[in-house]
């Protein structure tokens, strides 16, 4: 892991950000007639990025799950990648990119795209991965007795029997996406030592536009203008994307509660299915016959084992060479450059932050439990509600955060409290939507047994709406924490207007650092919140994971 | 050719042992056994997907490496991908082939016809009901022409007449002089199936998996089944496989006196014990002896069904069987003439003294202090000779046999078993 982080800051660091602020910055404007062009730049980020996620999901899954080497050593990067806070390695990121492109705004761009990407590819990348290697036996040995291509394989059975999980969690990561934009429109970057500040034209920064002039109203309206996109995309979008993904369910069994959507009955009977068959074919045939040459999607069955054994042993020799280079590089910039005298301090803060994400999942778990489940086990109830919870679990909750800025400061509530609030105003929404899911799972045969036996209240809940609804909450749970650890970097340090709030954590620490360029301390205290979520995923939702798969799944 | 598997703690578990086998032109050849007996994985290795561990499988002299280029598969579960038509399913082997977009589609269109398919072209499999959707998968092995045609199990995802259907439809294709293949092997678990189709048929045993049993069918198609040479050759082979033939095939089944063997020896048959006990019920009602083949076909069970509940049923020293015939014991009658809690003593008695896995879980629990011993224990026992699944259906049937008869009990939390206090400290009703 460390090594893993060595190289980005390293990466970052070993470059001299040449930027030319004179084509730089154009001034971010808030006048409202410029929020539409702002929102469609922020979204095609958003869908850039996307587009970026799914073919290193195809590449990378594919590895992972074909080559069996590839596989031992990028199933756990991909743990990690996952459970790392992605925004502590924003200024990294800008600082590779900008160089890429030489200085131009371009490179601010690129960056805000691959903080998106890291938002959306790793949970995508997992599913695909999944999908190709649960895949039905007989189905890729129907693949590979019928000959078919590398290719053929690829397209015909890969990507559509992993495209429900793909178009899924593609819908799902969107919520952290639209959090992530906002977060590096407006950033910071070092020329020659000093911080310069630097805009994308973008809602995100129309926000911080807005919050600079402590305009209430262009705040309200930057919000209202996120909702209508969120909304928007989900509705033209995923929903239409959703409901044709269907036609991929592997069970040979139509069920009865498919997904609609009107705008896709609209699309199919219009002439756009038709064109673009038109279109298409002949490109599936020239891609057909272009990929011919890399051969059948077949392997030998004889393997020399003498042979394998030498190639495993250069491989982990390798693998393990390198990470030791890595993490010994690591500790001893660390230990040159923030000094190992500094992580206690590091660890104390990380116990902060932590403590407010222990509260946050409590009071997220007392509140949305019940409310969860009384939604779930009501169905009509719940078709209304589910909906509106998905597009509240992808409305970025960094949008808000200027407004409860403003309401802290004036009732005087200090950050260390209030960060609470705010890192729970995104998190809290993972727990209430896989409640609703496992309550609406819980047979009907069980409730009725319920009222038949005459439970009472308590032991209703004791005995069949907590186990019922236990494996949904755990992973619920799971990615709340890790919404939690990454907000805690904007919710520990906020501003509004010319007033500043710090709250004591590690996030807190994160943003100081990333505004300051001090890339040593960043990596240091990246580390170590990196060390905090993975230490709590290993020893203790894990565990949770085990139980809820061994003693309460249906 | 053999397969050997490695088992959980390294040893070798032999799955296939000396298999030699040609497939002729002209013949239909059926490989019968039980489940679990290899013949899948025979199957397997002759279509190129798994390699054997020793020896090699040829097509037309050229040893395989890769998926065999000479035959077809038919699937248990059709294998039909679910976002393809009907038609795009049928094309898939000729589109890798890279046969052009014209020819593909006269060609899958003659198959589709052929298989009687017409009208469905652009119909989805999951709009097909399981006997069209078994067609699609026939049309679409039979497209490219294979030299050999290979199925694994093609008809028993289907309910009976569907598949009767489906068979007769197969031999009458087959008896035609233009079939696009020359040969066919049938992998089943069905006794009849297997008689009906096939010029030649292999029994496999389990444990490991040998071929010992060649037997020709030389009657001439259509096969009547209520023709008695039919019905002889059928009580043949039931004894062949429950292992009471008085022939030379007698030694198949691992023929180990009860109370004696080890538990990796003589693996416990995964019955239920309601199975079991229904099974001597109907038995004892039909006056204690009955025909296996009849007693199949009343129930409309298949070897898969049946066998195991005769297997356990003999283990247990509860029924007795020979030459096909099956006869209920003395303690057999008992078992299911006497109240609930006499009858799970009974089945408590026979249980620690024939099954060997029980009686080893009794003696190792009685020897702990405390009665109490964790899962592990057997498991790792029995992970010197079976695979992981198995030996995890060896223990759960133990299990199940041992609460039944209340010798022990397991918690799954824990994964604790534990012995049960003697029957006597039972509280009186």
């Amino acid at each position: 892991m460390l090594a893993l982080l060595y190289v980005a800051v390293r990466l970052g660091r070993s470059m001299t950000v040449n930027f030319t602020p004179g084509h730089s910055s154009e001034q971010i404007s808030t006048d409202l007639s410029n929020l539409p062009y702002y929102a469609a730049r922020s979204l095609v980020r958003m869908f850039i990025a996307l587009g970026v996620s799914t073919i290193f999901t195809f590449i990378y899954g594919t590895a992972a799950a074909r080559l069996p080497r590839a596989q031992k050593i990028l199933v756990p990067i991909l743990d990690i990648l996952q459970s790392i806070p992605i925004l502590v390695f924003l200024p990294f990121s800008l600082a590779i990119f900008i160089n890429l492109f030489s200085g131009s705004l371009l490179g601010v761009e690129a960056a805000s795209i691959f903080v998106i990407f890291t938002s959306q590819a790793w949970n995508m990348t997992f599913s695909f991965y999944h999908s190709l290697i649960s895949q039905p036996t007989e189905l890729d040995e129907a693949a590979r007795m019928y000959r078919l291509t590398k290719w053929q394989r690829f397209w015909k059975l890969d990507v559509p029997s992993s495209m429900i999980g793909l178009v899924w969690n593609a819908m799902m990561s969107m919520g952290g996406g639209w959090f992530f934009l906002t977060a590096s429109e407006a950033v910071t970057v070092f020329v020659h030592g000093t911080s310069t500040p630097i805009e994308l034209p973008g809602i995100g920064s129309f926000m911080g536009a807005a919050v600079e002039q402590g305009s209430f109203g262009k705040v309200i309206i930057a919000i209202v203008a996120m909702v209508i996109i969120v909304v928007g995309t989900n509705f033209l979008v995923f929903r239409p994307l959703v409901a044709w993904a269907e036609k991929f369910r592997i069970e040979n069994s139509a069920s009865s509660d498919t997904p609609h959507s009107v705008v896709l009955n609209v699309l199919r009977r219009s002439s756009i299915p038709g064109l673009l068959g038109r279109v298409s074919h002949p490109i599936g045939r020239a891609l057909d016959r272009v990929t011919r040459p890399f051969g059948l999607a077949e392997y030998p069955l004889a393997i020399d084992a003498r042979r394998k054994r030498l190639g495993d042993g250069a491989f982990w020799l390798l693998i393990c060479g390198v990470s030791a280079l890595g993490a010994y590089a690591g500790l001893s910039y660390l230990s040159s450059h923030v000094g190992f005298a500094h992580f206690p301090y590091l660890f104390g803060l990380g116990l902060a932050t932590f403590a407010r994400v222990v509260i946050l999942l409590t009071a997220s778990t007392l509140i949305w439990v019940p409310i969860g489940v009384k939604i779930g086990m009501d169905p009509k109830l719940s078709r209304y509600a589910q909906p509106v919870v998905q597009i509240l679990a992808s409305f970025p909750a960094i949008l808000l955060f200027p407004l409860i800025t403003l309401v802290f400061i004036k009732l005087h509530v200090s950050l260390s409290v209030g960060a609470i609030l705010l890192m729970m105003l995104g998190a809290q929404w993972y727990i209430l939507f896989n409640v609703i899911a496992g309550a609406s799972s819980i047979p009907n045969d069980l409730r009725e047994m319920g009222s038949n036996m005459q439970l009472t209240r308590r032991l209703r809940w004791r005995r069949i709406i907590l186990p019922a609804i236990f494996p949904y909450y755990v992973t619920g749970g799971i990615t709340a924490a890790g919404g939690a650890w990454n907000a805690s970097i904007v919710a520990e340090f906020v501003t509004w207007h010319h007033t500043t709030l710090h709250a004591v954590g590690l996030g807190n620490y994160i943003a100081v650092q990333s505004i300051e360029g001090k890339f040593a301390f960043l990596l240091a205290a990246g580390l170590v919140m990196s060390i905090f979520v993975v230490v709590v995923n290993r020893v203790f939702w894990r565990r949770l994971y085990r139980l809820a798969e061994s003693r309460y799944s249906m | 050719m053999n397969k050997t598997f490695t088992s959980p703690d390294g040893s070798p578990l032999t799955v296939l042992e000396d298999i030699s086998l040609s497939l002729h032109e002209g013949e239909i050849v059926a490989l019968l056994g039980r489940s679990g007996s290899g013949k899948s994985t025979l199957l397997r290795c002759i279509a190129g997907l798994i390699a054997p561990t020793s020896g090699q499988v040829s097509y037309r002299g050229t040893p395989l490496n890769g998926a065999n280029p000479g035959v077809s598969m038919v699937f248990q579960s059709f294998a039909l991908l679910p976002w393809l038509t009907v038609s795009q399913n049928v094309e898939l082997g000729l589109e890798a082939q890279g046969v052009g977009a014209a020819e593909r589609k006269q060609r899958a269109e003659a198959a589709i016809d052929r298989i009687g398919l017409d009208g469905f072209e652009s119909a989805y499999p999951k709009e097909l009901s399981g006997g069209m959707r078994q067609r699609v998968g026939f049309a679409r092995a039979l497209v490219v022409e294979p030299d050999a045609l290979l199925m694994d199990e093609p008809f028993s995802a289907l309910d009976v007449l569907t598949a009767q259907n489906l068979r007769a439809e197969l031999l009458r294709l087959w008896s035609e002089h233009d079939f696009p293949t020359k040969a066919m092997l049938i992998v089943t678990h069905n006794i009849e199936e297997a008689v009906i189709l096939a010029d030649r048929i292999f029994v496999i045993t389990s444990n490991p998996g040998r071929l010992r049993s060649e037997i020709a069918c030389p009657f001439a198609q259509p096969r009547n089944r209520h023709d008695d040479a039919f019905g002889a050759l059928v009580d043949e082979i039931y004894a062949i496989m429950t292992g009471s033939s008085t022939g030379a095939a007698a030694e198949i089944v691992t023929a180990v006196s009860p109370g004696e063997g080890t538990p990796t020896e003589v693996p416990l048959p995964e019955a239920t014990v309601g199975g079991m006990s229904g099974l001597l019920e109907i038995l004892e009602a039909r006056g204690g002896r009955e025909d296996l083949p009849r007693l199949a076909h009343d129930l409309t069970f298949e070897v898969d069904d049946l066998l195991p509940l005769v297997d356990a049923a003999q283990l247990l020293g509860l029924a007795e069987v020979a030459d096909a015939d099956i006869e209920i014991t003395e303690q057999g009658r008992e078992f299911v003439s006497a109240d609930i809690l006499v009858s799970k003593e009974i089945f408590a008695r026979q249980a620690e003294a024939r099954a060997p896995l029980v009686r080893a879980i009794c003696r190792s629990l009685r020897s702990t202090k405390d009665g109490t011993l964790g899962e592990g224990f057997f498991l790792d026992l029995l992970r010197r000779g079976f695979s992981e699944e198995e030996v995890r259906r060896q223990l759960d049937i133990a299990i199940q046999w041992g609460r039944y008869g209340e010798l022990f009990d397991f918690e799954a939390s824990t994964g604790q078993l534990t012995l049960e206090p003697p029957t006597a400290q039972r509280p009186p009703k």
